[in-house]
């Protein structure tokens, strides 16, 4: 029988102030019974938001388990304050068939400290050319919503609008790597002054938004529902923008990342800071927050992108594209939109909870406080700050670009299931990573 | 001044100290005795993951007549070229006890990745970086532009130069348009828009696509190898178009002003950016860059190394 939990004296995220019962797994009040022998946690001062969803995420198993695993990555994620992840299907194999997703399901429900939901790959092997059992996937227990070929572009149109037409038969959706292939070939970082200045070669803006311009008209014209992922620049955000406008059934992703780093990081050839797609500028990165504050991009996604230590260390050209964003995302979200006053907690939860769980279609995610509802919940004291610390992070690798940074907001609880995961700021979690 | 990664690791008074130390130690390299003791017992590496035989000999010219120890480790036949990472090859140097390290690689910043990564200790130069930079080539570029152009001045205050060619993929072209414009000089880049790169605005320089209404106004010009796989990736439609536009020929020497210099970084491909009359031309300063090469890159060394330049005529 599992304990019984009472929470009490945080801020919900409308701003009312309420104590929460949990008992089996679930929001059973809120008021501590007598007798309940709840387990009493203090959040006096502190935001209660509904636990955080990412749609993004590289967990690298099976395969790749010297960057990740389920496991180590629901780690990662009890710690920043997730609840669900959803994993990338770029892993060895390609999660493009029903075999493979049930396999990285199992894999979750195993580790059991969040909701692993399965991405699918669009394309066979992520070739780009013919695709994968799209509705062997969605039949599969892993019940496959989301697909994608992230990594990569879907960038033939023919495929593209095939597969957009496919996932209408049980509402999937298709999200989008958007980054046409031959204006990007051995493409470093963003191109502009800085890549003129480091002699890195140059990744244009407009490989991503002539992807999204020519994507939302093929989702209208098949009536079908598509996913930008991690949009990065104010070009791509005026194209959604009118998109959603004309009532094309678009939502879009900005990563924690893109929101606060730019180009100029690349200056010191550290290929930490070396993404896909990458960095842009403080223009863009100014956009990229205006639009999330306005719900032009729906959702903040982590892209946490594990790469051990020997994938980083060497020249910015052979160096691995990706950084990790589970541990730091709230936080960063904390930086760049709650201290500007772009987004209340409200907003928050939208973004990251809320709104995510209703893209995927993740039932007992991102719900509002309840009875009966699934206690999935994250605790965050946003008057506290901590430093980023590459060799303390939960994950497996260490590829953080924001090591030494102080940043605000310390998440303190993550319940998964009326669970904590996360108690005081400590990981409760028996199993090693 | 431990390294020198990039023009941008120089102030204006740290690059003309370097110049008038080459002044000084060109004496040495006209002298019957090429040789001074200053690096004896030092140990510098030529750490060549890309060929180029000139600047490398250039460099180990410049070591040996300071009398160091010169360790050549190219990529051809060493553990590079079988795949051995940057940070294992740095370490291995730095257990070998390396005082510096010259380093040419294909990669932009990877010289800037060995001196910041802590992998070793000891001064690092770039010996050209990927499209990055080349900095021992634009302060042997300045200081043959100051020998011939500027009459006993230290800088490079009033000079035209005009940069021609691929300044897309040029790390000489990077490194020269930082160099001679901190010394003072105006410098144009000449080239078709596909070989200019996108943010070429910030640079210190004028843009133009015009190289025959530049020609008159030039002190000197200095013409880019064009790369033979630039043809296949669509910046211009062939070689002789190159030519016609890009290319400096007779005719267009004859209207450069009086007392107006050639120059080229090497190695030129005779016929396609330059001309094989005009690169041999009473105007060109080509091979003499090479000789100055030499003096330039033992200032280099001996700035680095001491930790001090020499003062204007102390080896007269």
């Amino acid at each position: 029988m599992s304990k019984n939990y009472f929470i009490t004296g945080a801020k919900l995220s409308d701003g009312s102030v309420k104590d929460i019962f949990i008992s089996d797994g679930k929001i059973a009040g809120f008021k501590n019974p007598t007798d309940s022998k709840a387990v009493l946690v203090d959040a006096t001062g502190k935001i209660i938001l509904p636990g955080l969803v990412d749609l993004h995420t590289h967990l690298r198993e099976p395969g790749k388990e010297d960057s990740e695993t389920v496991l180590s990555a629901s780690r990662a994620g009890a710690k920043g304050g997730f609840t669900a992840l959803s994993a990338m299907p770029n892993t060895s194999p390609v999660a493009d068939t029903a075999g493979v997703v049930e396999q990285v399901l199992r894999l979750g429900i195993e580790a059991g400290l969040c909701d692993v939901y399965p991405i699918g790959a669009v394309t066979k092997n992520l070739d780009g050319n013919e695709l994968s059992e799209i509705g062997a996937m969605a039949d599969s227990a892993a019940q496959v919503r989301i697909f994608s070929d992230d990594g990569h572009c879907v960038s033939n149109p023919q495929v593209m609008r095939r597969a957009l037409e496919y996932v209408k038969k049980f509402n999937g959706v298709i999200a989008q790597h958007a980054q046409d292939p031959d204006l990007t070939i051995d493409a470093q970082m963003n191109e502009g002054i800085v890549s003129s200045v480091l002699g890195l070669k140059g990744w244009p803006a407009v490989a991503e938004e002539a992807i999204i311009a020519r994507d939302v008209l093929l989702a209208d014209h098949v009536q079908s529902r598509l996913h930008i992922c991690h949009v990065t620049t104010a070009g791509g955000v005026e194209i959604i923008r009118w998109a959603k406008a004309r009532g094309i059934n678009v939502t879009a992703e900005v990563t924690p990342h893109h929101l606060l780093l730019t180009d100029d990081m690349a200056t010191s050839y550290d290929p930490v800071f070396k993404v896909n797609p990458p960095l842009r500028t403080e223009k863009d990165v100014h956009a990229l927050r205006e639009a999330l504050a306005e719900g032009v991009i729906d959702i903040v996604a982590t892209d946490h992108a594990p790469h051990p230590a020997e994938n980083k260390e060497c020249e910015w050209q052979l160096a691995a594209f990706g950084m990790l964003g589970l541990e730091t995302a709230l936080s960063i979200i904390t930086l760049t939109m709650v201290e500007t006053g772009l987004l209340d907690w409200n907003g928050v939860a939208e973004r990251i909870s809320r709104t995510p769980a209703r893209i995927g279609g993740y039932t007992g995610q991102g719900t509002d406080f309840l009875v009966g509802q699934m206690a999935n919940l994250t605790v965050i004291d946003p008057r506290a700050s901590w430093r980023v610390d590459r060799d303390l992070v939960a994950s497996r690798s260490r590829n953080t670009p924001f090591h030494g940074m102080e940043l605000p907001g310390v998440i303190t609880e993550t319940f998964y299931r009326g669970v904590p995961t996360l108690l005081q700021a400590q990981l409760l979690t028996e199993k090693n990573s | 001044m431990k390294h020198l990664l990039s023009i941008n690791d120089l102030s204006e008074s740290e690059a003309i100290a370097i110049l008038d130390t080459a002044a000084e130690l060109a004496r040495v390299s006209d002298a019957p005795m090429k040789k001074l003791p200053t690096l004896r017992g030092r140990t510098i590496v030529n750490l060549f993951a890309e060929d180029s035989t000139r600047t490398r000999i250039s460099f180990e010219a410049a070591a040996k007549r300071l009398s160091a120890d010169v360790i050549n480790f190219s990529a051809k036949g060493s553990s590079v070229s079988k795949g051995e990472s940057l940070k294992d090859t740095a370490q291995t140097l730095q257990a070998m006890g390396a005082d510096a390290v010259i380093i040419r690689h294909q990669a932009s910043g990877a010289a800037h990745r060995l001196a910041t990564s802590k992998w070793m200790s000891g001064t690092v130069i770039n010996a050209g970086d990927g499209t990055h930079e080349h900095p021992s080539q634009a302060l042997l570029d300045a200081y043959t532009l100051r020998k011939h152009l500027m009459q006993g001045a230290k800088n490079l205050q009033g000079l035209h130069v005009a940069i021609v060619g691929d300044i897309l993929h040029s790390r000489v072209a990077r490194s020269n348009v930082l160099l001679l414009s901190k010394l003072g000089a105006t410098v144009s880049v000449v080239a078709p828009p596909t070989l200019l790169p996108v943010g070429i605005e910030s640079w210190d320089a004028h843009v133009s696509y015009d190289f025959d209404e530049l020609i008159p106004n030039t002190d000197a010009i200095m013409m880019l190898r064009v790369q033979s796989e630039r043809m296949n990736e669509l910046y211009f439609p062939n070689a002789r178009e190159y030519s016609r536009y890009f290319g400096l020929n007779s005719d267009r020497v004859k209207r450069m002003k009086k007392d107006s210099i050639i120059m080229h970084p090497g190695p030129m491909n005779r016929g396609l950016e330059i001309t094989a009359d005009v690169a041999d031309s009473a105007r060109s300063v080509i091979v003499e860059q090479v000789s100055n090469g030499v003096s330039v890159r033992m200032a280099i060394l001996y700035t680095l190394l001491t930790g001090e330049g020499i003062e204007s005529g102390a080896l007269a």
